[in-house]
């Protein structure tokens, strides 16, 4: 089934990061990470308004058992990654910079799961049904993003959609927590997407990954055959994973300026959120822990580990063997857009999907220089924007010109500031101007 | 800085973390990068006008480079600003090759000089630097050279196996002295204006245009400029050029393409008004110009539709100086007139934002 380069979709725009990266971890099939005496669950986990908890100090708790309840219907459940004491409801280090509230648990060593849903047969269950289960299992897109998954089920009903898409590019460079778990986990990979396409009531199921993972393309393309799942071969290009590039190589269809993807008739789902849902409807499963690709060239042992949420930073560091230097940057998430880290002490969480170490040479900026209008940002801006003159105009205080030119439609993916040659902060002009104009919006 | 070792394992202290915002990784170019490659791009041109007009070129071309090296120094010690960054982005040295390949190879030593501070000063220091000059700087101080010393900047070295049968030659011998000659472009002209546009002169340039003569243009034996007689050391360059990703292809094909249509059309109906359009594709400073000048990342457009008009512009402009202008050659002063207009077609030309596809309430213009 080998698809020839003819057949390999993408998008108009984008950049090809050097990424050496990838061969690091890609070939490292997935370890289970030994119990840990503490974990820290991070409350405000996702987009939405964050859970409110339902234990108190004090608690015992089962593996599994709700901690904290969804507050409305932008918010997802929190769930104990194992069976022990509740010992402080408080801030830690979060993964944005600054004290975020959490639970934390002190594990008994038992690992002991609380009582679990039943699980449910998905092609007779109620579509209904199925998305309170995942409501219920605190499913939220693991991606990046952190979508609560039960909103993105749950469209409109004035827009109409009729495609699901999964989301396998895995773009940035580096991480292969995705690659290893639709090569390891197939079957349920597929099995959430028609848990998914069930729910949402659409047949044309897309599953769209990088062409370098051929090998993940080949054991989902035999597991799809004779199922109205397709799976597509994407170019390897940044911002691939964008889920409107995502939509607009797949579909066709551009999602429009301030619109969500049902307004292209499509909802995108990350690859290792359908498996999480498989977990969920047929096991009974809460989202509990998630794979992490801990890696950097500075890294003793980079590879891929399945990571209860909660486990911190220096623990996943410790499982990965250590350091070979002092790292002068760590990122949770990929370098494209992935976030540095302050604290070693910061917890995974379910949107976790790699830990990247930098070394200091790799951590410094280089000195900006003046523009040279070379055009290569324009040429790799996935949105078609003219960045550098929107920099410009930034830089020159000129919020008028800057929305003008469509600042608020840019996604901030960094290919910009990635190809500039005089390493102008182009992205970052970017997110200052839209700050700035969402304040003054308000 | 010490490690904290636990259970063999070295982890990291989290000291001195670097918090910035992404991306976290840069290209590994640089603009200093992207000019070496330029001036790699220019070896070819400068080697075929050192092979064609002698090691006299060669000299040009070094007293520019360096004349221009020294004046952006000089610029800097005179405006306060840190000397090595900017001379060491290289931009200086490519404006002086470029500059030397504009030059007849003649020249004497003042007139690199003179041009290197035109180029620096007036076309790009004043302005800001590299980045904010609107006009390519080598053909800002190529056209105030042509204007303030039209005799020495047209005064044509003839290249190296020129001989009698060249048109031109015999009446440039007779009229001047044995060591200059003219250019195809500039013997076209004059018999233009002797003959007017008559049968007589449909003749001249089917004479000008033959096809043996045609061949010698396109290796580059013909009088011009160092680098701009031949086309496949320009061709070579451009090639080079694509591959370092450094221009858009469409800036070329486009100048040389409308130049050659619009001749091309006007040659078929009315002969006697301009040469055929491969005669203006294979002489004067068309490919130097469409490959090297027009090209040049500062001064062109920053989208693909924005180059196309460009060079389209360019190419009317050159054709029109060409065939109803005072001067034989246009190609100087249409890429500069371009150039002032690429901050308008950059704001016309721009690619439609993605997302941006029906109307959507007033948010399209």
């Amino acid at each position: 089934m080998n698809k020839s380069s003819r057949d390999v979709m993408t998008f108009k725009g984008g950049i090809h990061p050097a990424d050496s990266g990838k061969v690091l971890s890609e070939n490292r099939p997935t370890l289970t990470a030994p119990l840990l005496e503490r974990y820290q669950v991070l409350l405000c986990e996702n987009v939405g308004k964050p859970p409110k908890p339902v234990v108190n100090v004090g608690d015992q708790v089962g593996k599994y058992q709700l901690i904290a309840a969804a507050d409305g219907f932008v918010s997802a459940n929190l769930h104990a990654p194992t069976s022990g004491k509740v010992v402080k409801i408080g801030e830690v280090p979060g993964p944005m910079g600054i004290p975020a509230p959490a639970i934390e648990i002190e594990a008994d060593g038992e690992d002991r799961a609380a009582e679990l849903f039943p699980p449910l047969n998905w092609e007779t269950a109620d579509p209904k049904e199925l998305v309170k289960r995942i409501a219920d299992c605190g499913l939220v897109g693991m991606g990046g993003a952190s979508f609560p998954s039960h909103v993105k089920l749950s469209p409109p009903p004035d827009k109409k959609v009729d495609t699901l898409i999964l989301n396998g590019a895995e773009c940035e460079p580096f991480l292969t927590a995705d690659h290893r778990l639709m090569l390891e986990r197939p079957r349920d990979v597929i099995t959430g997407a028609r848990i998914m396409a069930r729910i949402l009531n659409v047949a044309n199921i897309n599953i769209g990954i990088e062409i370098n993972k051929r090998d993940a393309v080949e054991s989902l393309e035999t597991l799809a055959e004779g199922t109205n799942v397709k799976i597509i071969p994407l170019k390897v290009r940044y911002p691939q994973g964008s889920e409107k590039h995502l939509i607009q190589a797949i579909a066709g269809r551009e999602v429009p300026s301030g619109g969500l993807p049902a307004d292209a008739g499509c909802v995108v789902q990350n690859v290792a959120t359908a498996a999480a849902c498989t977990d969920a409807v047929m096991k009974g499963l809460p989202l509990v822990e998630r794979i992490v690709t801990v890696t950097g060239e500075i890294v003793c042992r980079p590879g891929n580990w399945k990571l209860r949420i909660g486990t911190p930073l220096l623990e996943a560091l410790r499982l990965a063997g250590g350091v070979t230097e002092e790292p002068g940057k760590i990122l949770f998430g990929g370098p494209m857009m992935g976030f540095a880290q302050r604290s070693l002490g910061v917890p995974i969480a379910k949107n976790t999907s790699g830990i990247l170490l930098l070394t200091r040479e790799e951590a410094l900026r280089h000195r900006a220089t003046s523009c040279i209008r070379c055009g290569r940002c324009v040429q790799g801006c996935p949105m078609h924007l003219s960045s550098c003159l929107l920099a410009t105009a930034i830089e020159n205080g000129r919020w008028d010109l800057a929305q003008q030119n469509h600042v608020m439609d840019c996604i901030e993916c960094g290919s910009c500031a990635y190809v500039c040659p005089a390493h102008r902060p182009l992205v970052q002009l970017m997110r200052s101007a839209k700050m700035e104009l969402r304040k003054r919006k308000k | 800085m010490s490690e904290e070792v636990k259970n063999d394992v070295k982890l990291p202290t989290g000291k001195r973390l670097v918090l910035s915002s992404s991306p976290h990784i840069s290209t590994s170019e640089s603009v200093r990068k992207i000019m070496l490659k330029v001036l790699v791009a220019m070896v070819p041109a400068c080697a075929a006008g050192v092979w064609f007009f002698g090691l006299r070129a060669l000299l040009v071309i070094v007293l520019s480079t360096v004349f221009c090296i020294g004046a952006e120094a000089l610029w800097c010690l005179l405006a306060k600003k840190p000397v090595g960054p900017t001379v060491g982005d290289c931009s200086a040295a490519v404006t002086g090759v470029l500059l030397a390949l504009n030059l007849p190879p003649s020249v004497p030593w003042y007139v690199p000089l003179i041009g290197a501070f035109l180029a620096i000063w007036l076309g790009k220091q004043v302005f800001g630097g590299l980045g904010c000059n609107p006009f390519n700087p080598a053909l800002v101080a190529r056209v105030g050279l042509l204007i303030a010393i039209p005799a020495v900047m047209t005064t044509w070295t003839p290249p190296r196996g020129m001989d009698e049968k060249y048109p031109g030659v015999k009446e440039f011998r007779q009229s001047v002295d044995a060591t200059t000659c003219a250019t195809p472009l500039g013997v076209a002209g004059q018999r233009k204006k002797i003959v007017g546009r008559s049968e007589a002169a449909r003749r001249n340039f089917a004479q000008v245009s033959s096809r043996r003569l045609l061949k010698r243009f396109f290796w580059g034996q013909r009088g011009g400029c160092i680098g701009e007689t031949c086309a496949p050391a320009l061709i070579l360059g451009a090639l080079l050029l694509f591959a370092f990703n450094l221009i858009n292809w469409r800036v070329p094909l486009c100048f040389a393409g409308t130049v050659f249509v619009i001749t091309g059309v006007i040659n078929y109906f009315l002969p006697g008004v301009t040469p055929p359009p491969l005669f203006h594709l294979l002489t004067g400073g068309l490919l130097l110009g469409a490959i090297f000048m027009a090209t040049d990342m500062v001064t062109c457009p920053l989208t693909g539709s924005g180059c196309v008009a460009f060079a389209i512009g360019c190419g009317v402009l050159t054709s029109v100086i060409r065939i109803w202008g005072n001067y034989p050659e246009g190609v100087s002063f249409s890429i500069l007139l371009m150039n002032a207009l690429v901050p308008l077609i950059d704001r016309w030309f721009t690619d439609r934002p993605f997302g941006y596809v029906r109307k959507r309430k007033g948010e399209v213009k």
